[in-house]
């Protein structure tokens, strides 16, 4: 397993970014997967930076590993317990000017990955999310 | 990312070539939000994205009400397949005018 703990700001997407694809080129993972899984990784972190700690700020830890050609991605935090899965999916059928973009990231998350779970334990969220190459 | 705009006789267009994402999605917003007064007609050119997340889809949205509510037109061109894919899965298909 690979580990990286950076503090939960949304200039630090980058470097969390960086580290999963350098993680996923290593398993020869298509283009398209890892633009897919960046997706995700985007989504995630940035939900934590925004919104975790509130007008504090903390850590988010980042553990990728891979069994049998699927990658699983955790990301914990240890700010307030929030459930991201759930809240109900965007409805994607209104007209532009009744759409709202909140929960559009979270329903990308589900759309793009193969499982996405989430648990609160020890007063961290957990949420893993996995995907066959 | 990269954004490179031009107002040609009030078609305002706009080429997109990098990752659209959570850092670079405000660089796009301050652009539109200066430029749509401008403008009767914007085309997004986005032949050279590469990736957006919904950072990204958030300003495509905001453009779109923004020239509809000026009684403008907005067009979408040259959107790439992992583009496309985003587009279809959140139902911006059936939003922006895209050909």
């Amino acid at each position: 397993m690979q580990t990286l703990t950076v503090q939960a700001i949304p200039e630090n997407l980058a470097q969390v970014t960086a580290f999963v694809d350098l993680f996923l080129e290593a398993l020869d993972c298509p283009m398209k997967t890892q633009l897919q899984i960046d997706l995700c990784v985007e989504e995630v972190f940035v939900n934590i930076a925004h919104y975790a700690y509130g007008d504090a700020t903390g850590d988010a830890e980042v553990r990728l590993c891979e069994t049998d050609n699927r990658v699983e991605l955790t990301f914990i935090d240890s700010g307030m317990p929030y459930d991201p899965l759930a809240r109900k999916d965007p409805d994607i059928t209104l007209a532009a000017q009744d759409r709202q973009i909140g929960g559009l990231g979270i329903f990308l998350v589900k759309k793009n990955m193969d499982t996405v779970t989430y648990c609160y334990e020890d007063g961290k969220n957990i949420l893993t999310m996995t995907k066959q190459l | 990312m990269d954004i490179m705009t031009k107002n040609e006789n009030g078609i305002l267009t706009i080429e997109l070539a990098g990752r659209l994402d959570t850092t670079s999605a405000p660089d796009l917003e301050k652009t539109i939000t200066e430029q749509i007064p401008q403008a009767q007609t914007l085309v997004f050119d986005l032949a050279q994205l590469a990736y957006t997340s919904s950072a990204g889809l958030r300003i495509f949205l905001k453009a779109q009400k923004l020239m509809s509510q000026k009684g403008g037109a907005m067009k979408v061109l040259h959107v790439a397949e992992p583009i496309m894919e985003i587009f279809e899965m959140t139902g911006f298909t059936d939003i922006l005018t895209i050909e």
